[in-house]
């Protein structure tokens, strides 16, 4: 079982570098916060599965909740300011 | 072959399946046209993924404190994910970020880049799509 999870986070570390692409080639900001958005959550799972390979899961999981809870309030505050500054004149709430 | 349970087994199919979701995202992330339909790949896929893996993890650990755990982490991603996705494409709808079938018909060449002045004015146009020289290899 051990192996197994290996041999997946090995494959779910190769899937969270292929979004990589769309943040370095993406023809607008928000084509790159998409695929920061992707890597940052599909990154949680990979945080979990370290926790069972490690097997110290109580530890891991804390991690997995800061982490998922960081990335969901970057990546709102990063929605609403893009939206602010495509409107100046709205941001005032 | 492995000696595997069943709870086990249960657990690796459920890791595999969700790997295959997220993998099939992330392959749509980089390979569709346009950035809705990229959401539209990122979001759905990515929250099914995520949530079989969990399940997964949450089967090979069986009833302690730490699922319960697992299960708010969870919860936390199928509330969060698609809320995050939602607000990422309407910032891009507000900024005048256009579809990819509203885009056909604009005659100039800023349609890559979210202009706000002009982008409202520009649905009218899109009936003018045939003399457009872009339009063939945006379709």
């Amino acid at each position: 079982m051990n192996t197994f999870l290996l041999v997946a986070a090995t494959v779910l570390m190769v899937v969270i570098i292929i979004p990589l692409v769309r943040v370095w080639k993406g023809p607008t900001v928000f084509d790159r916060l998409l695929g920061a958005n992707a890597m940052a959550t599909k990154t949680i799972v990979l945080i979990a599965m370290i926790g069972y390979f490690y097997d110290r899961i109580g530890m891991f999981i804390d991690i997995t909740l800061a982490y998922a809870a960081l990335g969901f309030i970057s990546s709102l505050a990063l929605a609403k300011y893009m939206t602010a500054e495509a409107h100046p004149e709205e941001n005032d709430d | 072959m492995i000696e595997l349970s069943v709870t086990e087994w249960i657990s690796v199919v459920l890791i595999v399946l969700g790997i295959g979701f997220m993998a099939i995202g992330s392959i749509g992330v980089i390979r569709l046209p346009d950035f809705y339909s990229r959401t539209h790949a990122a979001s759905k896929t990515d929250t099914l993924g995520i949530l079989l893996v969990i399940v997964g993890l949450m089967v090979l650990e069986g009833f302690t404190i730490n699922m319960g755990k697992l299960s708010f982490v969870l919860l936390f991603v199928a509330l969060a994910n698609p809320i995050g996705s939602h607000a990422l494409a309407r910032a891009a709808m507000d900024s005048g970020l256009k579809p990819l079938l509203f885009r056909k018909g604009e005659l100039d060449g800023s349609t890559t880049q979210p202009s706000s002045a002009s982008a409202r004015s520009k649905d009218k146009e899109a009936g003018s799509a045939s003399k457009n020289p872009r339009s063939e290899d945006l379709s």
